[in-house]
């Protein structure tokens, strides 16, 4: 009957009181292995859904489970770690649960146990429960269980690495003193060494674990550093599989957001081109972190803006922003772009020279952008049309820009016409100074301020004769002309 | 006479002359002295208004060379401020040259320095360049592994099943379907069933009834017996070929405790250790660890090393060891040592005074002395027995 229920488990979901107050009793039984497939069945349907997890908690099932963990062998060790695992996955409450019957000290003594399948059964447990919320991942610190996840990942058995990493994860995600305390265990070491193993779900876990130490501070980070992770994890960037490129672009970003001498030290080692190639050779969500890594490394100075910009960042942000269809990662890449362009004129001509500007004030205009996306793309622009002085770029903007960018376009032509002549004459031929004729300015106002001085430029002449109706006044004047008779 | 007469005649004339003379005069006088006062005033005013003259001439060469001595002064008061500006002005456009050069250096040395930025920027995109050949590389190479290694796991299906399909070989009578004689060339798989080994059709893990192993290993549960290595064997083993002892009297002989002959018992170096022992028994029981030196000076050469409390700084101390009382010689009466015994130099008075207390104070000190000398003859006739115990003393 127990090895039915262990098999229709998956599919026969209700009457969930029923089949508990059935599988209680089994629990107790005599036979080892009936205990160990009713831990099973039992894990199975609380794995299943979260209802049925909370019908385990309230069968008052696990104190048994529990107190059996001690004692009995492997094989129910691990079944009972897998309820422990299933119920606790679901909810942060389910969690609390398992943590007020007491279940993480003896998951913690199961994780000292031989046999290398507990091992990972209760590691898995005890990740799962602390992914929730910070209170839980400091109840699993205060059991010990961080020194034993540090020895797991030791072990020669993959599978027990990867779940002892994701658990180190989990737990150092939520605040800097719980990442502190996996770090004062020596986890840093064994994380970096494992770097270089070859299976690539270890790697996920391993970078995952890894940026989420270095994320909270910069003594953190520093840290990370320390353990010579670079220029290896930059190899991880051209891994087969997808989530690894993301978690190590997660990781080099964490890195560089902190201090500038971070970043100086990324750039160095160049990072900036392997993750710009990685951008490049991924779509979608895995692109995120690596454009949010060049945003945050040219918004600490313009030299590193400038580094950026040298290893060929910009045209590749420039086509993921074209490309994308999701709007957070084009939000995402108008922001370094912005980030990357707004030091000094140098840097906005690069930005501009690619043809993103036109890009990006299309979609500041259009009404399906979502509010962050016109917010970052026109903060982008305003920030780079301040510096820019690459007049062939800005000219698209005097026919397309609403009043509030025009002003800042005007400004600029205004700045560089009366300096360059070659420059006054393009932009008379290109036709721009009739456009600015036909700006229409409030007296007194600063585009009014602005076009009588890109006016001043030119001689007179040529200001009338592109002044709007200057066709029509001209022929009133021939209409009123009496040739001299004779 | 005749003058008097005249001369009196004349009287009255003479006083209307007189009177009229001198009233004419008066006439005059007046217009006179007016005239003389006029011409005296004019003069006086004259030689007044030329001592003034005088006096303003002179007043003014004063108040000239005044005037010039102060506006020298002046003068050069303004010379040295404008020599003291003019200095100042070509200190001040010096420094600032000075200043102009180090501030354009140091900017471009210090703070922004193109060059340098312009080499950091080759230098990071020629890093950036050799990061991208060597990830490539890398790419590369895992990729011709990656390959490689499907190429083997390939292989080594296809071995497999060319093993389990050995029987589709074709024989000299019968052609394999590999081998049909329509064909120029026999297929690739022709020719792998031709190299490849039999697969034996037993299972290539045996699984062992775990309880029979454990029974018989727990059968042998004499103390001998049981093997005391640290690894333990592992569990599910393949059963070995052939027929083999028993495994309690292989671990009994395998554990046997070594009884070696008296031959090897003994090890190479057993003289020099027996003399140890003696030594270190010899040792233990001797109460001196000096070695005994009759007849040597041994002690002799040893320095003698005085405590410091009795030595200065010029020698050893006289204190303490040859006299334990603070003297003051210079206070002395007289030089001979004062001795009250002995008849010699008894205190006159005491002896005047006190006669019978003499006497009494003499017999005791005899007394004290016959004492003295018989302890002394007892001391040496103890040490004489201590130094030689085995001596009978002939006295």
């Amino acid at each position: 009957m127990h090895s039915l229920t262990k098999d229709q488990s998956p599919w026969i979901p209700n009457g969930k009181e029923g089949v508990m107050s059935l599988l209680r009793p089994l629990l107790l039984d005599v036979v080892p292995t009936i205990q160990q497939t009713a831990a099973l069945a039992l894990g199975r349907l609380a794995n299943y859904n979260g209802d049925l997890a909370e019908a385990v908690v309230k069968g008052d099932i696990l104190p048994q489970l529990v107190y059996s963990l001690a004692e009995q062998n492997r094989f129910y060790k691990k079944a009972a770690a897998f309820v422990l695992r299933a119920v606790g996955k679901h909810s942060p409450q389910l969690a609390q649960a398992i943590v007020d019957c007491g279940a993480l000290d003896t998951l913690v003594i199961c994780l000292e146990d031989f046999d290398p399948g507990v091992k990972e059964a209760a590691a898995w447990a005890l990740g799962y429960i602390a992914r929730h919320n910070a209170e839980l991942s400091q109840a699993v610190v205060d059991a010990g269980a961080v020194p034993l996840l540090v020895l797991c990942i030791q072990e020669p058995e993959i599978a027990l690495k990867r779940i002892a990493a994701s658990a180190l994860s989990d737990i150092s995600k939520h605040s800097p003193e719980l990442a502190q305390t996996v770090v004062d265990v020596g986890a840093i070491a064994h994380l970096a060494q494992m770097i270089l193993n070859p299976d690539s779900k270890l790697k996920r876990q391993v970078l995952s674990a890894l940026s989420q130490i270095a994320k909270h501070s910069v003594d953190l980070a520093e840290m990370v550093v320390e353990a010579e992770i670079f220029p290896v994890v930059l190899t991880c960037l051209k891994d087969k599989d997808d989530y690894v490129k993301k978690n190590a672009s997660t990781l080099i970003r964490e890195i560089a957001k902190h201090t500038p001498e971070l970043s100086q030290l990324i750039v160095n080692t160049g990072g900036v081109a392997a993750v710009t190639d990685c951008i490049g050779s991924c779509k979608g969500n895995i692109r995120l972190p690596g454009i949010m890594m060049l945003g945050y490394v040219a918004a600490h100075s313009e030299n590193l803006a400038m580094a950026v910009i040298v290893s060929k960042a910009v045209p590749q942000l420039s086509v993921c922003l074209s490309e994308e269809p999701e709007d957070h990662i084009k939000a995402a890449a108008a922001w370094a772009l912005g980030q990357i362009g707004r030091h000094t004129p140098e840097h906005a001509r690069a930005v501009a020279v690619t043809n993103t500007l036109p890009v990006l004030l299309s979609l500041y205009m259009s009404t399906e952008s979502s509010e962050d996306l016109q917010t970052k793309s026109k903060k982008a622009i305003k920030s780079i049309l301040q510096k820019c002085t690459y007049l062939p770029a800005l000219e698209p903007f005097l026919y397309d820009a609403p009043p509030n960018i025009l002003k800042h376009v005007v400004g600029q032509f205004s700045k560089v016409l009366p300096h360059d002549s070659k420059a006054r004459r393009l932009f008379v031929t290109s036709g721009g100074l009739k456009k600015v004729q036909e700006i229409k300015a409030g007296p007194g106002s600063l585009l009014q301020e602005y076009i009588n001085s890109i006016n001043s430029c030119y001689p007179e002449e040529i200001v009338r004769y592109y002044s709007p109706g200057y066709s029509d006044a001209l022929l009133q004047r021939v209409d009123s002309y009496q040739p001299l008779a004779n | 006479m005749a003058t008097l007469a005249r001369l009196q005649a004349r009287s009255t004339f003479l006083a209307h002359q007189y009177y009229f003379r001198n009233s004419a005069v008066d006439v005059f006088r007046k217009k006179e002295y007016d005239a003389a006062v006029k011409i005296q005033s004019w003069f006086r005013g004259c030689r007044i208004r030329a001592y003034l003259r005088y006096l303003h001439r002179v007043a003014t060469v004063i108040q000239k060379c005044w005037r010039g001595y102060l506006g020298r002064q002046h003068y050069q008061l303004i010379v040295k401020l404008e020599f003291c500006t003019m200095k100042m002005n070509l200190y001040n456009a010096m420094a600032v040259r000075i200043q102009k050069r180090w501030r354009g250096y140091r900017i471009r040395k210090y703070c922004f320095n193109y060059f340098y930025l312009k080499e950091y920027l080759k230098a990071v995109s020629e890093t950036n360049d050799a990061i991208r050949e060597a990830l490539e590389e890398f790419a590369e190479m895992k990729e011709r592994e990656e390959k490689k290694a499907d190429l083997e796991r390939e292989e080594k299906k296809r071995d497999y099943q060319a093993r389990k399909m050995h029987y589709l070989l074709s024989t000299k009578q019968i052609p394999g379907i590999y081998n049909s004689p329509f064909r120029k060339d026999p297929d690739p798989w022709e020719l792998r069933l031709q190299k490849a080994k039999p697969l034996i059709s037993q299972r290539p893990k045996v699984k062992q009834k775990r309880g029979v192993n454990i029974s018989n290993r727990l059968a042998c549960t004499s103390a001998r017996s049981l093997p005391q290595s640290e690894i333990l064997p592992p569990i599910d083993r393949k059963q070995c070929q052939g027929p083999f002892r028993d495994i309690t009297e292989v671990l009994e002989q395998r554990y046997k405790p070594l009884e070696p002959t008296l031959w090897m018992a003994e090890p190479i170096n057993e003289l020099k250790m027996a003399r140890e022992e003696l030594r270190k028994q010899e040792w233990m029981r001797n109460i001196n660890d000096n070695m005994f030196l009759p007849f040597s000076s041994y002690h002799k050469n040893k320095k003698y090393i005085p405590l410091m409390h009795s030595s200065s700084k010029y020698g050893p101390n006289s204190y303490g060891s040859q006299h334990f009382r603070d003297e003051n010689p210079k206070k002395w009466i007289c030089d001979k040592k004062f001795k009250f015994h002995e008849d010699r130099n008894v205190c006159l008075t005491y002896s005047l005074l006190y006669p019978h207390c003499l006497e009494q104070h003499l017999a005791k000190e005899r007394k004290k002395e016959r004492k003295k000398e018989r302890k002394r003859k007892e001391k040496r006739k103890k040490e004489r027995r201590k130094r030689f115990p085995n001596c009978i003393t002939i006295i």
